[in-house]
């Protein structure tokens, strides 16, 4: 009797509530997201050696290997990762943050700050709206720094793919460390009680009309949040991911083994510093940086070093200096680079020391 | 009716103008479309993410971009308040 029952419930008229079809989708593309991850490493090799011709302890096959492998493996991890962070941020909106921040005391409101840096959506071209609208809504100097340092540099995408590549460890060590940098550093600059050196039009602001209404939204909406964040982040981020992970693959199929353990490892102290000058002028974002520290770290680059340089990277860059010159002056750009790149410094000799 | 799509030139940005046009077509009421990239006054708006959408001085929407047919409505429903 159960047997007929279900294929009535399942006949074409009876339709299943969207919530459920939206489920059986979400586990099938789970399923074969699974099957292919896990075929990846013997299709990588059956490729370069059967397919290319290349043997893989040669320099070439080496690289060839690498890169076959990583590119599908990396964008697997990535997309679910973007997808799941893009329904947890449709819970966390700038507006909300702004609340939760505004009338708290320095201290307290420096470590949420922090925080919510990491999960509130931010882009760098909204960073100038974003630092007025915080500021000259009641917000500290000091705890919106906190939050420009954070929401960059622990980046999702970067915590993700650390935790993909090496392990929860190294992506709690990076979130940790990177969250103690932020809430230092705005702390820093809120004691120094450098409002004078925000450009004086910012303060003269006046906001006009109405706070725009804030609005709810359903399990639909964040599903469908989660689909347009891997739609606009991977497709936007993918060539960087290839970009980074051929360089890797040349690191890791040309560079003889140790060789970075001659500059990169823990006794050249000047290692990290460094990493760091050389960090803070480049740019790229996490999902670029992380498959070349993966090919460092093989080569025996030390962790402190490595990580210090990933920091400078996608914490502190050229383009967001350029655009924070809108609200910032010089002077308080210059501080705001030696506070966040001294804090950088201060992880990097760190861990050298501690691992 | 005045409608100004803010935002500092990215992407984003355009794509809003474009189905900002698209919809002030469609509605069938006279308004004037303005691009908005001047810093100091998108901040004045008091929005935290662009690109941003206001009505007569009215912010609509920020930091997603509607298309045209949600932005219809927003005209027609501003236009039955004024």
């Amino acid at each position: 009797m159960s047997a007929t029952a279900s294929i009535e419930a399942h006949a074409p008229g009876a339709v299943g509530s969207p919530a459920l079809r939206q489920a059986a989708v979400l586990t099938g593309a789970l399923a074969v997201w699974g099957l292919v991850y896990w075929s990846l490493p013997a299709v990588a090799e059956w490729l370069t050696t059967s397919i290319l011709g290349l043997s893989r302890p040669k320099p070439l096959g080496a690289a060839v290997e690498f890169f076959l492998f990583e590119v599908p493996k990396v964008l697997l991890l990535l997309t679910p990762v973007v997808f799941v962070v893009g329904v947890v941020r449709s819970f966390f909106t700038p507006e909300r943050t702004r609340r939760v921040l505004a009338r708290r005391r320095e201290a307290v409101g420096g470590v949420l700050a922090a925080l919510l840096g990491v999960v509130t959506p931010f882009c760098s071209c909204s960073a100038v709206p974003l630092f007025v609208g915080f500021v000259t809504t009641g917000v500290p100097l000091g705890v919106t720094f906190s939050f420009l340092v954070s929401a960059p540099m622990v980046n999702e995408v970067a915590l993700a793919l650390l935790f993909a590549l090496f392990g929860w460890k190294v992506a709690a060590l990076y979130a940790g460390t990177g969250l103690a940098v932020a809430i230092v550093a705005g702390t820093v600059i809120g004691r120094l009680r450098l409002e004078g050196w925000v450009e004086p039009w910012v303060f003269a602001v006046k906001p006009r009309g109405e706070r725009p209404a804030e609005e709810t939204l359903h399990w639909p909406d964040r599903i469908g949040a989660g689909r347009e964040a891997v739609r606009e982040i991977v497709a936007r981020v993918w060539p960087y991911v290839v970009a980074g992970i051929a360089v890797g693959a040349s690191i890791h199929g040309y560079v003889p083994q140790s060789f970075m353990a001659s500059f990169m490892g823990r006794d050249a102290w000047w290692s990290v510093p460094l990493a760091v000058l050389i960090g803070i002028p480049l740019y790229s974002n996490a999902a670029g940086i992380v498959p070349i520290v993966q090919a460092l770290l093989g080569k025996g680059a030390a962790l402190g070093t490595v990580l210090a340089f990933m920091m400078a990277v996608i914490g502190l860059s050229l383009p967001e200096m350029v655009i924070l010159r809108k609200v910032l002056t010089v002077r308080l750009i210059a501080v705001f680079v030696a506070v966040v790149g001294t804090g950088i410094l201060f992880v990097g000799y760190l861990f050298n020391l501690v691992l | 009716m005045e409608i100004k799509v803010l935002g500092p030139g990215c992407a984003n940005c355009k794509r809003l103008y474009q189905e900002a046009e698209r919809a002030v077509a469609q509605s069938g009421f006279a308004a004037t479309l303005t691009k908005v990239e001047s810093i100091e006054e998108i901040a004045s708006f008091g929005i935290l993410r662009t690109p941003g959408l206001a009505i007569d001085g009215q912010v609509v929407a920020s930091g997603r971009i509607p298309l045209a047919p949600e932005i219809v409505t927003m005209i027609t429903t501003a236009a039955a308040k004024a």
